[in-house]
């Protein structure tokens, strides 16, 4: 946790001008890489990830192979100039963790028993980071999974919360993330409301964990109906 | 195609569908207290009390008794090793894939089928990831010459259409044979190849299209006319 002499909630409103419960603007686009068999393209404000969806397909090496089920691969990688400074390339212990809390994330939602002996990956990349990375990657997962055609128990919802100058807040932006007091990232299906992955990172007290999830549960509608129109779209 | 197109209702995974007191959960669906609910993005369709989705991607699974279309990888000891299209490989044993007495001590299996060679081969077993294929069935055989076109596999139906209407269409406009696999690969030789494979794209891209085999007629005496 960094300090910062700058304070990020000014008359209740936070560095871009957004209310503490306001979402960045949105944009999501569905079957983005032809060659993939699905694909998807997802932005909030600055943040901007790619998701491939390769599979089911034939698993190499074969040791790897389940009998009774798919396994399911998430690589997250942030690109070099995602970030100010320079980002060295390739997996690092970040990227490693991410790309396991993902997986988790996103496997409850598919039914990886249809498909024995076989992988599904899911490659994400970040080509602008802006905070809330992680969720961005996991919606554009749940968008590329669905245009691949992978039978899905639902659509996977994430996003972000936070507190800030003992303000609690939602999707935080770059700056918040750096200098948040504490930053918890949600997934979760969004007809039944399972949570599939909670992180918390800083100091925050037990009914402030509660409330923020609450507020995720809600906001998260936003995106799960933005994610809809996306898939929609993609035949029209 | 300048006016409006009229496209089907499309469902996505997660959506509630149906209720198990009045709809039967078919392929596609799931249930989970008493809601039907779709698995896929994709088309939902209703038969008598059956109620299923048809995705609109996907890869392709093998179900028995499917005429598909393989291209031949390997040749083993005693068959050969197939590329079905789906996450898995099938097998042609010997003596499914011949119909003679083979001495295999004497003959070399690659007189029969040869690495890169393409079969219109019946599936006659599948059990976890294993594919059991036959050539035995009448219409089964080696495809000489010829092009191959992949298409998304649960779009086969629409590229036959109704009792062959679509395909026979194709045939009969640009004068070519043309097979198609359930496993979405389609192989195709004579004259008008390239208008075959520009309608048969047309129909991959375009499925959810209400109208599609008026369309595709359009679209097929169009290009008759330009060539005269």
């Amino acid at each position: 946790m960094m300090k910062t002499d700058e304070k990020l909630i000014i008359n209740g409103k936070r560095l871009d001008g957004r209310k503490p419960m306001d979402i960045r603007e949105i944009e999501m686009k569905v079957g983005v890489i032809p060659n993939a068999n699905g694909s998807a393209y997802v932005r909030f404000g600055k943040t901007t990830a790619f998701a491939a969806v390769y599979g089911p397909r034939e698993l190499i090496p074969k040791h790897l192979q389940e009998p009774d089920k798919a396994i399911l691969r998430c690589y997250y990688n942030m690109a070099p100039f995602s970030v100010s400074d320079r980002k060295r390339p390739g997996p690092d212990r970040r990227a490693v963790e991410i790309s396991k809390v993902t997986k988790l994330a996103i496997e409850p939602a598919l039914f990886l028993e249809e498909f024995p002996e076989t992988t599904i990956d899911v490659y994400i990349d970040i080509i602008q980071a802006d905070g809330s990375t992680r969720v961005t990657g996991i919606n554009a997962a749940s968008l590329a999974l669905a245009d691949a055609g992978i039978p899905m128990r639902d659509l996977i919802v994430a996003l972000s919360g936070g507190k800030i100058d003992d303000t609690l807040i939602i999707d935080l932006c770059g700056k918040e993330d750096n200098y948040s007091e504490a930053d918890i990232p949600i997934a979760f299906l969004p007809n039944t409301k399972e949570i599939t992955l909670l992180q918390m990172d800083g100091r925050i007290t037990p009914q402030e964990v509660k409330d923020t999830i609450r507020n995720i549960l809600k906001a998260g509608e936003q995106v799960y109906k933005k994610q809809k129109e996306a898939l929609k779209n993609r035949y029209k | 195609m300048t006016e409006k197109e009229k496209i089907r209702e499309i469902v996505l995974p997660g959506e509630i569908i149906g209720n198990t007191k009045t709809e039967k959960s078919g392929h596609g669906t799931f249930i989970r207290d008493q809601n039907i609910i779709s698995k896929f993005l994709g088309i939902p369709k209703k038969n008598k009390d059956y109620i299923s989705v048809i995705p609109l991607s996907g890869v392709y699974t093998p179900k028995r008794h499917d005429k598909i279309i393989g291209i031949v990888i390997s040749v083993e000891k005693s068959g050969w090793i197939v590329n079905t299209n789906s996450p898995w490989k099938g097998f042609l044993s010997l003596s499914e894939g011949v119909r003679d007495f083979i001495d295999i001590r004497k003959v070399s299996l690659k007189r029969f089928f040869d690495v890169g060679d393409i079969i219109y081969t019946e599936i006659v077993d599948v059990r976890n990831g294993d594919i059991q294929l036959s050539m035995k069935s009448p219409s089964s055989r080696k495809l000489e010459d010829g092009v191959l076109v992949k298409i998304t596999p649960s779009k086969v139906p629409r590229v036959i259409g109704k009792e062959g209407s679509m395909i026979n269409s194709i045939k009969e406009k640009t004068k070519t044979i043309i097979r198609v696999g359930q496993n979405g690969v389609i192989w195709l030789t004579g004259q008008d190849i390239e208008k075959a494979i520009d309608a048969i794209k047309m129909i991959d891209e375009k499925s959810h299209i209400f109208g599609l085999t008026d369309k595709i007629n359009i679209f097929l005496s169009d290009l008759n006319d330009e060539n005269r």
